[in-house]
C-alpha cells in the first residue's frame, strides 16, 4: 500500500515538474491591437513549447495599472506611459512599439462609396456642425457621388477606448474648436445632440453603424476591414485623399522620427500620402525583471514579434513597422533584463 | 417523533420531542439567523466599501454631482443627473408596458381561460424569457426592435412632432428601443410573481363572487385583482427594481448620451450603463465618481424597494379593512 502511494505521488509530480520549467507570461492591456497580439502570441507558443503567453485586452489604462502593480509580465497601452507612470515602476520601464494601426471612419450612407471627406468637413462632422449628407462642402469635395438629403447620425464610442483617445488627438491637431471644446482622452464630452449615439466596443459601433441609414463613426481598421464596411478617403495635411489600409499607414509612421524612449505620436502625420490617422501602439517591459528566464522569454517574444510577426500585420490590418523603426526596438529590448 | 412522521402514520401516538428533535431544531434556527444576518452583513460590507471608495468624490462634487448634466473626464466636470433621469424614465416606461402585459399575462394563465396543461406550457415559455442572456437582448434590440421601430417613430415625429415625447427623431439606439427591450425582460419577473399572488387567493373568493351572479370579468376584475393586489405590486415593485440595475442590454440600446429630453426617441443615458462602459479604463478620480454614481443607483434601488414595502403595507391594511 505504501508502495503504491509513492508510486502514485512520483507519477503526480512528473508533469508538475515539467510545469514548473515552462515560463508562463502574463500580459494585459490595450485592446486596439489585441487580434494581432493573440495570433501573435499563439503562433510563439507553439513554437516554443516551453513558453505560454496570456494576454487579456483590458484596456490600456488597466493595463498600466497592473504594470504599475506588478501583478503581470508585460503591459500594452495604446497610450504608451507618461513621465508621471514610468516614475511609479521602480527599476524603469523599456516601452517597446510593436505595431501601429489606423482609425477608419465606417459609414453607411446607401449607394455611397470612396466617400471623400476633406479635413474641416469630418472634424465638422464630429462636432456637430455638418449635420447633412446633402452639405454644400461634401458635395464639392464628391463631384458625381449621389449624396442624399439626410441627416447625419454620428456613432461613437460609448466606453472609454485607446481608440477615441487616438482619434480625438487627431482631431484637436486639425480643429481648433475641438481642441477648445471636446479635446483629448479615452472619453471626451461630446455635443449633446439627439444625432450623436453611442455604443460599446468596435463590434457594437459596427452594428449600430450598419442598422442606423446615414450614420457614421470611427472604428480601427483592422475591424473595419473584417466586418467589410464601407470606410472614407480622409484628406491629409498635404491635401491628399488618402484611404486606410494601403501604403498610406507606413507613409504616416516613416514622416515621425523616433526618439529615443521610443514614443512618438503621430497625431497629424506629413507626407504626400499618408493616411492622417495613425498610431503606434506599445508593449511595456520591466528593466529589472525578478527572473531572468522570464526577461530572455520576453525578449524572445518581442524579437519574434520584430521578426515573424511583422509579415501578419498587414493582412490582419495593422501597419508593419518600418525598418528603422524595428531595428531600434531591436537594440532598445536588450535593456530589459 | 417528529410531527410529520405522525402524519404519516396516523395510528401512532406522537411522544414528547426527543434530545435530538431539540438539538436538530436548535442547530436549524441558529443556522437561519446566521444566513440572515450574513445578508445584512454582506450588504453593509458592499455599501461600507463602495461609500468609502466614493468618498473622496463626494467630498469634491458634493450635491452638485447629482444635478449637473457634464461628464467630461479630460476636464473633471463630473454629473450624473441625465444618467439618473434616463434609469427612471427607461425603467418607468418599462414598468408601464412590462407591467401591463404581465399582469395580463397572468390573469390570463391563472384564470381558467386555459386548460391547465397549456397554461403550463406558456408559463414555462414566458419563464424562459428570463434565461436569455442580457447581450443577447441588447443585440436582438439592435437587429431586430430598432428597425422594425424606425418608420412609426419617424412618422409621429413628422405628424406629431411638436408632442415633446415625440420630439426628435429616431437615430437608432434611443429610449424607446431601449425601453421596450427592458419591458420584455421584466416580464417573467412581473408574470411569474402576479401569478403567485393570483393563485393565492382561495378559490372559493371566486366561487362565491360567481354565486352572487357576477360575470367572470366582474369576478376577476372586482374580487380577484383587489384580493391580489398587495402581491401584483409587490411583481411591479421587483420589475422596477430588475429594471433600474439592467446593464448590458441597455449600454447597447440607450445610446449613452448625456442629454436631459423627454423625447422618447433620443438617445439618453442610464447608471448602471455609465457604470459599466466607464470602469475599464477608468482612472483614479473617475473611479471615485463611479463608485459615487453607483452609490447613488444603490440608493434609488433602495428607495424605490422600501416605498414599494411600505405601499404594499398600506394597500394590506386597507384590504383588511
Amino acid at each position: 500500500m505504501k508502495r503504491f502511494a509513492i508510486a502514485m505521488l512520483l507519477v503526480l509530480s512528473i508533469p508538475l515538474a515539467e510545469a514548473q520549467e515552462r515560463v508562463r507570461l502574463t500580459g494585459s492591456g490595450a485592446s486596439f491591437p489585441f487580434p494581432l497580439y493573440s495570433a501573435w502570441f499563439k503562433s510563439f507558443s507553439s513554437q516554443n513549447k516551453n513558453v505560454s503567453v496570456d494576454y487579456q485586452a483590458k484596456g490600456s489604462g488597466a493595463g498600466i495599472q497592473d504594470f504599475i502593480n506588478h501583478t503581470v509580465d508585460f503591459a500594452a497601452s495604446d497610450a504608451a506611459m507618461t513621465d508621471e507612470e514610468i516614475a511609479k515602476v521602480p527599476g524603469g520601464v523599456q516601452l517597446v512599439p510593436l505595431t501601429a494601426g489606423e482609425i477608419a471612419l465606417a459609414y453607411n450612407v446607401a449607394g455611397v462609396k470612396g466617400l471623400k471627406l476633406p479635413r474641416d468637413v469630418y472634424s465638422g462632422i464630429f462636432l456637430g456642425k455638418v449635420t447633412k449628407w446633402s452639405d454644400p462642402k461634401l458635395k464639392a469635395a464628391n463631384p458625381g457621388v449621389n449624396l442624399p438629403d439626410q441627416d447625419i447620425t454620428v456613432v461613437r464610442r460609448a466606453d472609454s477606448s485607446g481608440t477615441t483617445f487616438v482619434f480625438t488627438t487627431h482631431l484637436a491637431a486639425i480643429s481648433e474648436e475641438w481642441k477648445k471644446g471636446p479635446g483629448v482622452g479615452t472619453t471626451v464630452k461630446w455635443p449633446t445632440s439627439d444625432k450623436f449615439v453611442a455604443s460599446p466596443k468596435n463590434d457594437g459601433v459596427a452594428a449600430t453603424l450598419r442598422q442606423t441609414p446615414g450614420s457614421i463613426g470611427y472604428v480601427e481598421y483592422a475591424f473595419g476591414k473584417f466586418s467589410k464596411m464601407e470606410m472614407a478617403l480622409l484628406q491629409n495635411k498635404s491635401g491628399q485623399f488618402v484611404a486606410p489600409g494601403g501604403k498610406g499607414g507606413e507613409e504616416a509612421l516613416s514622416s515621425v522620427k523616433l526618439p529615443a524612449d521610443l514614443r512618438a505620436w503621430l497625431p497629424d502625420p506629413e507626407g504626400a500620402h499618408a493616411y492622417p490617422i495613425a498610431t503606434y501602439t506599445w508593449l511595456l517591459l520591466y528593466k529589472k525583471n525578478a527572473d531572468p528566464k522570464k526577461a530572455a522569454a520576453l525578449r524572445e517574444l518581442v524579437d519574434y514579434c520584430l521578426t515573424d510577426g511583422q509579415k501578419m500585420s498587414a493582412q490582419m490590418g495593422y501597419i508593419p513597422l518600418p525598418e528603422s523603426v524595428s531595428a531600434a526596438v531591436r537594440k532598445a529590448v536588450a535593456s530589459a533584463q | 417523533m417528529s410531527v410529520l412522521e405522525h402524519a404519516r402514520h396516523p395510528g401512532a401516538v406522537a411522544g414528547a420531542p426527543s434530545t435530538w428533535d431539540f438539538v436538530a431544531d436548535r442547530v436549524f434556527r441558529g443556522l437561519a439567523k446566521a444566513a440572515a444576518a450574513l445578508i445584512l452583513l454582506l450588504l453593509g460590507f458592499i455599501l461600507w466599501q463602495i461609500g468609502r471608495k466614493a468618498g473622496p468624490g463626494i467630498r469634491d462634487y458634493g450635491f452638485g454631482f447629482l444635478t449637473s448634466t457634464s461628464w467630461d473626464v479630460g476636464r473633471g466636470h463630473f454629473g450624473i443627473l441625465p444618467a439618473i433621469w434616463g434609469t427612471l424614465y427607461s425603467s418607468f416606461l418599462a414598468l408601464v408596458i412590462g407591467g401591463f402585459f404581465g399582469i395580463v399575462m397572468a390573469i390570463f394563465l391563472t384564470q381558467d381561460f386555459l386548460p391547465t396543461r397549456l397554461a403550463v406550457v406558456f408559463r414555462t415559455t414566458v419563464e424562459l424569457l428570463a434565461a436569455i442572456p442580457s447581450v443577447v437582448y441588447g443585440l436582438w434590440g439592435i437587429f431586430v426592435v430598432v428597425p422594425a421601430i424606425r418608420p412609426m417613430a419617424n412618422w409621429l415625429y413628422e405628424h406629431l412632432g411638436w408632442v415633446p415625447i415625440f420630439g426628435t427623431t429616431l437615430s437608432g439606439p434611443g429610449l424607446l428601443p431601449a425601453s421596450l427591450v427592458l419591458a420584455i425582460m421584466i416580464l417573467p419577473t412581473v408574470a411569474a410573481v402576479s401569478q403567485d399572488a393570483l393563485r393565492q387567493v382561495p378559490y372559493r373568493v371566486k366561487e362565491a363572487a360567481y354565486g352572487m351572479g357576477a360575470t367572470r370579468w366582474e369576478a376577476i376584475l372586482k374580487v380577484m385583482l383587489p384580493t391580489a393586489a398587495t402581491g401584483i405590486f409587490g411583481a411591479l415593485v421587483l420589475g422596477f427594481g430588475r429594471a433600474l440595475g439592467e446593464t448590458m442590454a441597455l449600454a447597447m440600446l440607450i445610446g449613452n448620451s448625456n442629454q436631459l429630453s423627454l423625447s422618447l426617441f433620443s438617445p439618453a443615458n442610464t447608471l448602471a450603463a455609465l457604470l459599466a462602459l466607464n470602469f475599464p479604463e477608468a482612472g483614479p478620480r473617475e473611479v471615485q465618481v463611479l463608485m459615487y454614481a453607483a452609490l447613488v443607483l444603490l440608493s434609488i434601488t433602495l428607495l424605490v424597494n422600501i416605498a414599494g414595502g411600505a405601499i404594499m403595507t398600506l394597500a394590506a391594511r386597507n384590504v383588511r379593512r
